[in-house]
């Protein structure tokens, strides 16, 4: 599915959020000047078409006292990654799971997963649960903790021209 | 601020998606047992105080025909900041962390063309004099995050 103007428009409209308001779309479809039908239409559409993921919260990991959040990264056997990525995508305290691809020679690692805890200590035995489940499918693991968000907007369409 | 239960029943649902009907609050606050009002001042509540980073549509740039790519970088400490400086002002860099690693800055750029990810990053390399690491998804194992209830 290719972007119409007017869908672009609910994109750039509606990336920064949803309005709080009892009637977004209502909202929304005044900004355009179009009918709050046409918007919850479009915007089911982008849904079904997968443009559109969710509509949710992005909770800040931080404020909610998870202070550790580490970005686990493993060096799975590249037979067995699909299969056991799919494993430790399922565990409850992993938020994201990837297979990405190694940058050898310093990086041999294409598995990663985000672990959120309250404490390092618990994100470490955590680590060792996806330890204990990759066992002698992977070579070598590390962790990265992140220590700062620089940024955190989201997606941003340019603006469009003419 | 600290969460009651409340709050927290709202951050947990509100993660599996939000209707698109005339009115979603309230729908969303009759399956929780709330009034409409209530779960709208809460969640003002909750991104007033930045509990809540985003409201809305989450997009797959992908799925537009663009494309996310987690770059890495490595980053004298000394340089850190005028990096930062040059990373963050690509409207691409969609967020960036710091890390315990040589590779200590993280961050993904988001573009409207598979294209665009190469050029971007070869103009922050430019611009920073440090080699930008292309660590594009292959694979997708998801799971919601979930705060304790």
């Amino acid at each position: 599915m290719t972007l119409d103007p007017t869908d672009r428009r609910i994109v750039t409209a509606t990336q920064s959020g949803l309005p709080l308001v009892p009637r977004p779309y209502a909202q929304i479809a005044a900004e355009l000047g179009i009918g709050e039908d046409e918007v919850c239409t479009r915007m089911r559409a982008l849904q079904s078409s997968g443009i559109i993921r969710r509509i949710a919260v992005a909770p800040n990991h931080y404020a909610l006292g998870m202070t550790a959040n580490g970005m686990s990264v493993w060096d799975v056997d590249d037979a067995r990654v699909a299969e056991l990525g799919q494993k430790i995508g399922d565990l409850d305290f992993v938020s994201h799971c990837y297979e990405r691809p190694r940058a050898l020679p310093h990086w041999p690692y294409n598995l990663f997963a985000m672990i959120h805890g309250t404490s390092r200590e618990e994100v470490e035995a955590l680590r060792a649960e996806v330890a204990a489940i990759l066992g002698d499918a992977c070579d070598g693991n590390d962790i990265l903790y992140s220590t700062r968000i620089l940024k955190k907007s989201g997606l941003r369409l340019r603006q469009q021209k003419g | 601020m600290t969460l009651d239960d409340t709050d927290r029943l709202i951050l947990n649902t509100l993660q599996d998606g939000f209707p698109i009907v005339p009115n979603p609050y309230e729908e969303v606050a009759g399956q929780l047992g709330l009034t409409e009002s209530n779960l709208i001042a809460r969640l003002k509540a909750m991104k007033d105080a930045r509990i809540i980073t985003r409201f809305g549509p989450f997009f797959d740039a992908a799925a537009m025909g663009g494309a996310f790519c987690l770059c890495a970088m490595a980053v004298p400490q000394n340089q850190f900041d005028s990096v930062v400086a040059s990373v963050n002002a690509c409207p691409e860099v969609a967020h960036n962390y710091e890390r315990t690693h040589h590779l200590n800055m993280w961050f993904v750029l988001a573009t409207e063309a598979e294209s665009e990810i190469a050029e971007v990053a070869a103009r922050i390399e430019q611009e920073t004099g440090y080699p930008v690491l292309l660590f594009p998804k292959l694979q997708e194992f998801f799971v919601r995050f979930r705060v304790a209830a």
